[in-house]
């Protein structure tokens, strides 16, 4: 029983999601392998060979590969899957766009988002927003899963030392190809790796006031900025900061909401972290039902005196 | 050119479901049911491609039981021109859904299919995916902008760090993402206009395909319950704790 997992990295590095995916794939119990599908990626496939626990490192390498499209990245996954029982991808914006197309050609169904492994065949995964928890078993041959990675802790990302082998490139699919990416550069650490997540809501108002208010405390404390759906859907705030069901899952260890009601999809995406801290002014917004210190004041004012007291 | 739109009935997003207390499931007897929210901004984004003069023909498609046929007629009424019912008391899974997609795009030959990214219900994600991967498509998934240019499209993502755009020769799939559009209000004339749709009812087998769940659901469980804390009483209150209590800053 051999597993197989998908690295995300850039070409160069391999992103945090992946350690998550090595733990999970190690708890299904056998030896794990990891495929890192790129253009001029060696340098991720040294960086995967050195995470703990891996025992074999596959490495592709060709142009087609190079912007992770997902027909060409599933292609390749499909190529290599006949050895393996397990293959499981990060439930990334990445890791989702690909695992759906490789089960679909093995003719298996997939486990998506499982937050835990109870076997081989058996997992734990959140459904209704993560209002139920299902445990789910699979029958299929290769069970296809995508791993939440607030699940699992990461692998240890050096101390390893598998092999690094050379595949085959798959060819390009001819049917899509990569136009281009607007990344949001930011200094702040990234979402969902961030220790301390600033979430801000619709009762931020504007755009300017989400960032006047909100920059100075995620400043202070080295936090990843974050918002609800609502102010996504506004405009104050980009959509790769959406915290939610259908948005970044996040698990920090502070979670400071501030001018965020709590919808349950918002609470979904947050609810793991492990101290939660509400500001609000309306003393029956949900989201002091999940909030371990809840402050009830308008956050205008306690914003900024919370950043002078920090 | 024909678009395909599969849109699945679920519980409404309003609605905080409740565990049953023999752990089979949740329970949705009398709970509300909708169209899943973002298979009513693929309707709606078929519908501004036929204002635009791009799209021809729309046609809704959901797999499930009878009383899925409430949320085709939703369809017709935002402007889906006709629409199927694949019949079935089974439970499906994405894969069967995917199955029964690919066997009405062989029939019908839409040049676009777009749906959903997700159902709210089991959150899977994988739907689109799957009917692309079956049928041999190019996909555009988490979509928030789509532009038809002869037989190409553009499709804009939501990826994790921002935006990229993908362009896939037609035809293909779309799954869509909350910032595409924001889907119109249904009106009365046009709920009215929707009930002389034409209405097509299939089985699975019509369509040859074997919709056997392969994912069996051992228990389904609350989950752990977070306790309500403390509201402090001001802001210093609140970094002491912060800091002696929780030691998370």
């Amino acid at each position: 029983m051999t597993a197989l997992v998908i690295a995300e990295h850039d070409n160069a590095h391999i992103k945090g999601a992946t350690l998550n995916t090595v733990t999970a794939a190690a708890a299904v119990g056998g030896d794990v392998h990891v495929l890192v599908a790129g253009h001029n990626a060696a340098a991720a496939a040294a960086a995967a060979a050195q995470i703990a626990g891996v025992t074999k490192v596959l490495h592709a390498d060709s142009a087609a590969l190079a912007e992770g499209l997902a027909e060409n990245v599933a292609a390749q996954v499909i190529a290599l899957a006949s050895g393996y029982s397990h293959i499981l991808f990060p439930a990334t914006a990445s890791g989702k766009n690909v695992a759906p197309r490789v089960a679909a050609l093995l003719d298996v169904a997939q486990l998506s988002d499982v937050t835990k492994v109870i076997s081989a065949d058996t997992f734990e995964r959140p459904i209704y927003a993560g209002n139920a928890i299902a445990t789910v078993q699979s029958g299929d041959a290769t069970k296809i899963i995508t791993v939440r990675t607030t699940g699992f802790d990461p692998a240890a990302a050096t101390g390893g030392s598998a092999a690094v082998e050379s595949v085959a490139a798959a060819a390009d699919s001819g049917k899509s190809s990569f136009v281009g990416r607007e990344v949001t550069k930011s200094d702040r650490p990234e979402l969902t790796a961030a220790k301390i997540i600033v979430s801000g809501g619709r009762a931020l108002g504007s755009s300017d006031k989400f960032m006047e208010v909100l920059t100075p405390l995620a400043d202070k404390l080295g936090a990843a900025l974050g918002a609800s759906r609502a102010a996504v859907d506004a405009g104050y705030a980009p959509n790769d900061w959406q915290v939610g069901q259908t948005g970044k899952i996040v698990a920090p260890q502070l979670y400071i909401a501030a001018g965020i009601s709590g919808a349950i999809q918002h609470l979904a995406g947050m609810k793991d972290s492990k101290v939660i801290v509400a500001i609000n002014k309306d003393p029956e917004a949900p989201i002091f039902s999940v909030a371990a210190d809840g402050l009830e004041t308008e956050l205008f004012t306690a914003v900024p005196e919370l950043v002078a007291a920090l | 050119m024909k678009v395909l739109v599969p849109v699945k009935r679920v519980v409404d997003y309003n609605v905080k479901v409740r565990v049953k207390s023999d752990g089979t499931g949740v329970d949705i007897a009398n709970v509300k049911m909708s169209m899943n929210p973002f298979d009513e901004i693929a309707v709606e984004e078929a519908v501004r491609l036929k204002e635009k003069g791009v799209v021809t023909e729309i046609i809704a498609v959901t797999c499930g039981v009878a009383a899925a046929q409430d949320i085709l007629r939703t369809a017709m009424a935002i402007g889906a021109d006709r629409a199927i019912l694949v019949e079935t008391d089974v439970e499906l899974q994405p894969l069967a859904v995917a199955k029964l997609l690919k066997a009405l795009v062989d029939k019908e030959q839409p040049q676009l299919v777009i749906l959903g990214k997700q159902a709210i219900d089991d959150d899977c994600n994988q739907t689109g995916q799957m009917l692309a991967a079956l049928a041999n498509l190019p996909q555009g998934t988490f979509a928030s902008k789509v532009e038809v240019t002869g037989d190409k499209v553009a499709v804009t993502r939501e990826v994790d760090g921002g935006l990229e755009t993908v362009s896939l020769s037609l035809p293909a799939v779309v799954t869509t993402d909350l910032r595409l559009n924001e889907p119109r209000y249904v009106t009365l004339p046009n709920i009215m206009k929707a009930r002389k749709k034409p209405l097509e009812t299939i089985k699975p087998a019509d369509l040859g395909v074997d919709v056997t769940p392969r994912i069996k659901t051992l228990t389904v469980a609350e989950p752990p319950k977070r306790g309500a804390g403390v509201k402090v009483a001001d802001v210093a209150a609140l970094v002491s704790k912060l800091k002696n209590e929780a030691k998370v800053i």
